[in-house]
């Protein structure tokens, strides 16, 4: 299905997850091979339970296969032990979460600026860079909100500046407008397409079409398997906006 | 009917489905419930040691002494022979020769360790009485090891002979000190006496207070009231005062009636001592208030019922220990259960949805969750009464001085009442605030098991942003719920103002052993007491510390599977979960030195010695250390939680 070239930055082969033993083995990832370059925008489609989020949980290195090899930048990260695994994600994965996954007594800032800390920030620059951020996603005057006060598509964008405030190699989104309305998701797509603009790497699995339609290439999923491949005309690169409507 | 049976029904099942969490609830207050069991039935639990040794010893019912005063004369010898003849009076024993000193065993010049470990030096007070070879018929002292008295031999006092560490063959030297107050040079005291005894014979007596509390005319202070009203009679003939010096928490030898006379200058500075047997000896204190002299000149009298209670005052200590003991535990066990309550709720948040969803109100929801509790702290206070009960004897110690062992105490229905009612209050206490709000909790909110949304403390999250990873996660764990910082604070300061009280124990203990040449053999047993109530309190405090670091584990596994999703290490989580628990035991075991020298300065009453500074110091590292490893295990195994499925499960 991929053309192995050295260039790519996120790369699995043969990638298998399974739950279980016997009559009652699961097998949520089942031979999942994956290139993704840098600056490319992978998206990942497929009904509930087919694997997606497993998947990009294996990526990230949030879990480990069952089988197979990931790497990210040409480092094995499936043998990876748990302290190393914690520093790639402090510095090269940035994740976003269906459910943003903010922490409810930290204000919007405070929750950006926490990866930054974790990494072992001054408390100053990890502010500055947190403030940074939240203005790039459009946050600067709800730095100070908790979580509970920003609606659905500003916690979104909260967590977006999150995954990027240590500048990841990589942000793998998770149904990143699955709980937002129709307003909201225009908001986080806008976002993402900056981000496509500005290089970086992105793996997002999605339901919405809109978003997969944003993404340089498309891969479905079935049964935890990519069922299909397709490269979308034309690339995004710099049309996401255009191509979804949300322009004008 | 039928609601009761389900509210019944529910909670049993729920009960049946925790059973850890069950017996962890019903260890807590059944400690609290035991302790406090304990020190209400201690009372008079002396009373059959003491019967005892008043049939084995023909003891008095009446004892009466009288001394000499300087100023007004020597002791009313005739007024002491006239109360044998007082209507009532059956039978006696004396008049008896009596005189106060002081008492060194070989070697006691310098300092030297008894046979129960403690180090002693210098003198102790005595009172020694002569009595005949003969036995009396009133007062035989039983004896437990040795002979009678005979020339040269000194008969001693059980419980002054286990405080000295002397038995029979031991040679003791007894002295008197003649003291003088010139009006222009003040006093002066100087040993007229001094004589060698070879321990002959260790006996009981029901005659007497326990040492250190023996007291004869004239120098009892219980008798203080009377001595100050008393009015000298006259100058002195010489312008000077002469007298014995007052023996200092004294015990009690008997000698040979020779022996006695021959360690004061002069008969005039001998007390005497009789005892009688009144035909009715329960109206002993009848007698002694129509007898009793209100001034100092007359015999002092005192009936069996208060040398007796005297003796029940030996136990008093282990009482006031086992009942503010009793009050520690039910501290420690509401911290504990609330938190353990706390836990379990937020882990039921998703069944009370369900109570819902299928009609049950919110006061149904209430009374399901209070009555798990109400059962348990039945069952607690059950087991409670019945370990107090029957721990009781072997924790009482009566003396030396007694014979036998303290009996089985009786549970009276106010002891049973109360200790119910605390492991009730325990459980309410514990249970109301979170049933409560269980009760609240809108039905769609808990089917969707969304947790109790944290605590923001500003300060905290900022002052926090500075430290390295693991306390940065720490104490954002311990922010976000600050009720169960303060439980786990609260539950720290009890457990180590007992170890410290147990410490300032010990030192008095030391003190005293130092100071009077003996141990008050009444802080002993009170010290094996506070060291039992300590060892339940660090036990139960250490059940707190594992039980909130798994509750804090089982709260903080959303945002700890978030923070390694952010790059924590499981370590860090750990260290920082460890640290959640750690920050609150060093606040606690910073306030509970002072709260433990405060609780042994209120339990004694008297003057007590402060432990080493050294040991105070180091109880905060050794807490702090000890908590710091009792909460690795849940803490690792909290940390080691997948996080993928933690955060996947969030919207699953």
């Amino acid at each position: 299905m991929n053309t192995m070239a050295d260039t790519a930055l996120l790369r699995a082969r043969g990638v298998r997850k399974e739950y279980g033993k016997g009559e009652g083995l699961v097998r949520a990832v089942d031979g999942v091979d994956l290139e993704v370059d840098p600056g490319e925008t992978v998206a990942v489609m497929g009904p509930s339970g087919c694997g997606k989020s497993t998947l990009l949980h294996l990526l990230g290195g949030l879990d480990r296969p069952s089988g197979g090899e990931i790497s990210l930048a040409g480092r094995r990260i499936d043998q990876m032990g748990e302290k190393a695994l914690a520093r790639m994600r402090r510095t090269a994965v940035g994740f976003v979460f269906q459910a943003f996954h903010l922490m409810e007594e930290l204000t919007a800032v405070e929750n950006v600026e926490l990866p930054a800390l974790l990494a072992g920030r001054s408390p100053r620059a990890a502010r500055r860079r947190a403030a940074d951020l939240l203005d790039r996603v459009g946050l600067a005057d709800r730095a100070r909100f908790l979580p509970s006060a920003l609606s659905g598509g500003q916690r979104q964008r909260a967590a977006i500046a999150r995954a990027l405030s240590n500048e990841p190699l990589v942000v793998l989104a998770d149904e990143p407008t699955g709980n937002l309305d129709s307003a909201a998701t225009a908001e986080v797509l806008r976002l993402f397409d900056s981000l496509h603009e500005g290089g970086q790497t992105l793996v997002i699995v999605t339901h919405d079409e809109r978003i997969a339609a944003t993404a340089d290439r498309l891969i479905s999923m079935r049964d935890g398997a990519f069922v299909d491949e397709t490269r979308l005309t034309g690339g995004t690169r710099g049309q996401l906006g255009a191509l979804v409507g949300l322009e004008g | 009917m039928g609601r009761v049976l389900l509210v019944g029904r529910l909670a049993a099942r729920d009960l049946r489905r925790r059973p850890v969490e069950a017996a962890l609830l019903l260890i807590a207050i059944t400690a609290a419930a035991a302790t406090l069991t304990l020190g209400l039935v201690l009372h008079g639990m002396t009373n059959d040691p003491y019967q005892r040794t008043r049939q084995a010893t023909a003891g008095p019912d009446v004892v009466a002494s009288a001394g000499p005063n300087p100023g007004i004369g020597q002791a009313d010898l005739a007024g002491l022979r006239a109360l044998t003849d007082a209507p009532g009076v059956v039978d006696h024993s004396g008049p008896y020769p009596v005189v106060g000193g002081e008492l060194e065993t070989d070697g006691m010049t310098g300092s030297r360790r008894t046979p129960r470990g403690e180090v002693v030096g210098g003198a102790a007070g005595v009172w020694a009485v002569g009595r005949d070879p003969a036995a009396a018929s009133v007062d035989r002292p039983e004896l437990i090891h040795g002979g009678w008295v005979r020339d040269g031999g000194v008969v001693v006092e059980a419980g002054f002979a286990d405080a000295l560490g002397v038995g029979v063959g031991d040679r003791i030297t007894l002295r008197t000190r003649l003291c003088e107050i010139r009006t222009s040079d003040g006093r002066d005291c100087r040993v007229v006496t001094g004589r060698s005894f070879r321990v002959v014979g260790v006996a009981v007596t029901a005659a007497a207070r326990p040492y250190p509390d023996v007291c004869f005319a004239p120098f009892c202070p219980w008798f203080a009231e009377a001595m100050e009203n008393a009015q000298p009679q006259g100058p002195p003939p010489d312008g000077n005062e002469r007298f014995l010096e007052d023996p200092v928490e004294p015990g009690l030898v008997w000698l040979t009636g020779p022996d006695v006379r021959g360690l004061v200058p002069a008969a005039e500075y001998l007390s005497y001592v009789v005892n009688l047997k009144l035909a009715d000896p329960t109206d002993a204190r009848g007698f002694v208030t129509a007898n009793q002299a209100s001034t100092i000149g007359p015999p002092i009298l005192e009936s069996w019922q208060e040398i007796r209670d005297e003796h029940d005052k030996m136990v008093q200590d282990q009482q006031r220990v086992l009942r503010t003991g009793g009050w520690l535990l039910g501290l420690l066990a509401v911290a504990g259960v609330a938190v353990l309550v706390g836990g379990r709720m937020a882990d039921q948040t998703r069944r009370v949805g369900l109570i819902k969803a299928i009609g049950g109100t919110p006061s149904l929801v209430a009374a399901v969750l209070l009555a798990e509790f109400v059962v348990v702290a039945l069952l607690s206070a059950a087991a409670g009464l019945a370990a107090g009960w029957l721990a009781a004897p072997l924790l009482t110690d009566p003396g030396a001085g007694l014979l036998g062992s303290t009996g089985a105490p009786s549970l009276t229905l106010s002891t049973v009442g109360m200790v119910t009612a605390v492991a009730l209050g325990v459980a309410a206490a514990a249970t109301v605030v979170p049933a409560l709000r269980a009760a609240r909790t809108s039905t769609v909110h808990a089917l969707a098991d969304a947790p109790r949304p944290p605590r923001r403390t500003p300060r905290l999250i900022a002052i926090s942003a500075r430290l390295p990873v693991p306390l940065l996660l720490g104490m954002r764990v311990a922010a976000r719920r600050p009720r169960r910082v303060v439980l786990s604070t609260v539950s720290i300061a009890i457990t180590v103002s007992g170890i410290v009280a147990a410490l300032a124990a010990r030192a008095t203990i030391h003190q005293d052993a130092q100071l009077v040449g003996g141990t008050d053999p009444s802080i002993e047993p009170a010290n094996k007491v506070l060291l039992v109530i300590t060892v339940t309190l660090a036990a139960l405090a250490a059940v707190n510390a594992i039980v909130v670091t798994w509750v804090n584990a089982l709260d903080n596994r959303h945002s700890s599977a978030l923070a390694r999703a952010l790059g924590a290490t499981p370590r860090q989580i750990s260290i920082g979960l460890s640290a959640a628990q750690v920050l609150p035991t060093l606040c606690g075991a910073v306030l509970g030195i002072p709260a433990g020298l405060t609780l042994f300065a209120a339990l004694s009453g008297d003057e007590t010695a402060k432990p080493p500074l050294w040991q105070l110091l180091a109880v905060v590292p050794a807490t702090v250390l000890v908590v710091a490893a009792l909460t690795t295990i849940p803490a690792r195994l909290g940390a080691s939680r997948p996080a993928a499925e933690t955060l996947q499960a969030e919207f699953a």
